[in-house]
């Protein structure tokens, strides 16, 4: 394990439980607010205000629904079977949350004479277990649409696994050329590789050689989160609700917190690998520059969760027959022609 | 010796042996299908334990993640029930269990008679993905490409055992014109 060396390690439980809890509670919070962002940003693409009556531009919003789906009946239908009715949302809410364990927000800081990475965990093949993670994440989905004991949650859990396993190839393909050019999976790895500029101002940012990487990504990304364009699997007018349609209170809230988590994980891995991480202009004192890393990394993520919702409010959904020839005819053969690419030129 | 590696060697093979019991046990097929998760998962574990963590990580992506997920997949679109309870065989407990302790005797005497030549140690394999793939393109290629070729063949068989039959030629009488 990196940082165990240098550190005892009485400090390094420490600061991995410390690390651990901050992190949590700031990914909890950046779930709810995300939902919040959403209901405001589509509803002014709507042309109508979102929630305004619960607090200020209705930031409280997200506590009242909090308070909602704890007090809500969280009724088990007679007919479902119980043991993975219940397992199903814990498996998909643990496993979107484990994901952000891998993910780097900064670099070291130095506390007390000890250098502490801004992770919680530097594993050398991060990215492959963020991918492994997502896909055991399937799980929660398939079992949820079985064990409901109802037609439109199993059709909505079919149809969100092969979604769900057909886009992942895209995805992992789609990684590929950063990897080659970075020459590691450790994630930590990969950001510092980003560093420099070119011609002085343009930065040294994956997205430019890799912009057929990033588009792949992008729209395996979306596919895997099960969000519009791709979101059929859970389309109100389709499937009455999908795999969560027998799903009440907190139990749905699970479904709701996972996708949303899941939402962030994969654009905290797009500013990773394709927009350099936290690297960005750093100045002034000690206590600002230590800062001023994390910073840039919160804004490039809220740029893409931004990026998602402005893309729920603009586009319809695609059918799917259509999302399936899309990422197997399509996405999965541009994918390899930038890896091929990539190979040669970095090959060359 | 007693060391945190022999623990969790234990601990990931006791996951596996019951996950691998419990799959035959159970009588309805998600639950079967749901221990051979598990055994796959404690797999990994044992992979991470001898230090392929490449390994490890593709198991859990490859096997757990997509493979099973097929398995699951089918077992809920055929909406597969719990298992017929059918009447034991005798011959199969007379010469099956004699047969079984038969085998695990053998088994075990092998296995105690190689024990300590050549034992893996912890960590003995490679792990980075750096010193496997010229692994694979040097010393491992032809099993590598062979693999490939017989992933090809089980791919093309799937899509001629799923096609449709061939549609009877067009004939029959013409309309009246």
């Amino acid at each position: 394990m990196r940082g165990i060396g240098a550190l005892p390690i009485w400090v390094y439980i420490l600061a991995s439980v410390i690390k651990s809890a901050v992190v949590l509670g700031v990914l909890l919070t950046a779930v709810a607010y995300t939902v919040w962002l959403e209901r405001k940003v589509v509803g002014h693409m709507q042309n109508r205000w979102g929630p305004t009556r619960v607090g200020p531009f209705g930031l409280l919003q997200p506590a009242a629904d909090g308070l909602k789906f704890l007090f809500k009946e969280d009724l088990t239908p007679p007919h479902v079977y119980k043991p993975l009715y219940i397992a199903a949302p814990l498996i998909a809410v643990i496993f979107a949350l484990t994901s952000i364990s891998m993910i780097p927000f900064g670099n070291s800081v130095t506390i007390a004479g000890y250098s502490i990475p801004l992770q919680i965990t530097d594993v050398n093949t991060g990215l492959l277990i963020i991918l492994g993670i997502t896909s055991i994440g399937v799980y929660g989905v398939a079992l949820a649409g079985w064990s409901s004991n109802n037609k439109y949650s199993l059709l909505g859990g079919l149809r969100a696994s092969a979604q769900m396993v057909s886009y992942e190839i895209s995805l992992g393909l789609s990684l590929v050329g950063v990897l080659i050019m970075a020459g590691s999976f450790s994630l930590r790895d990969i950001v510092n590789a980003q560093r420099g500029h070119f011609l002085g101002f343009i930065p040294h940012w994956y997205v430019l050689p890799q912009f057929i990487g990033f588009f792949c990504y992008l729209m395996a990304a979306y596919a895997e989160t099960n969000r519009i364009p791709f979101d059929l699997p859970e389309a109100e007018t389709e499937l009455v609700a999908g795999y969560h349609t027998e799903y009440s209170a907190m139990k749905f809230a699970m479904f709701f917190m996972a996708e949303y988590a899941n939402m962030i994980t994969v654009a905290c891995l797009a500013t990773l690998l394709f927009f350099g991480g936290w690297n960005g202009p750093v100045f002034g004192p000690a206590i600002l520059q230590a800062v001023l890393p994390v910073f840039w990394f919160a804004a490039k993520v809220f740029a893409f969760l931004f990026l998602y919702i402005w893309v729920r409010g603009t586009l319809p959904r695609f059918r799917y027959d259509q999302l399936m020839a899309f990422g197997w005819k399509f996405l999965l053969p541009l994918a390899l022609v930038n890896l091929i690419g990539t190979a040669i030129a970095v090959a060359w | 010796m007693i060391s945190i590696h022999l623990i969790l060697f234990l601990a990931f093979g006791a996951v596996a042996l019951a996950g691998a019991i419990n799959l035959l046990a159970q009588t309805h097929p998600i639950n079967s299908a749901l221990s051979l998760i598990a055994v796959m998962a404690a797999l990994a574990g044992e992979y991470l334990l001898l230090g392929a963590e490449f390994v490890a990580a593709v198991q859990v992506i490859v096997y757990a993640g997509a493979v099973m997920v097929l398995f699951v997949f089918v077992i809920m679109l055929l909406n597969a029930g719990v298992e017929e309870h059918t009447k034991g065989s005798h011959v199969a407990v007379l010469f099956g269990i004699p047969g079984t302790l038969l085998g695990s005797i053998l088994v075990a005497w092998v296995v105690l008679r190689h024990s300590g030549t050549g034992a893996v140690a912890v960590g003995a394999l490679p792990g980075p993905p750096k010193t496997i793939g010229p692994l694979l393109f040097h010393e491992f290629l032809l099993p590598f490409e062979i693999t490939s070729i017989l992933i090809l063949v089980a791919i093309m068989g799937a899509v001629v055992l799923a096609s449709k039959p061939p549609s009877s030629p067009p004939g029959g009488p013409k309309g009246v014109d």
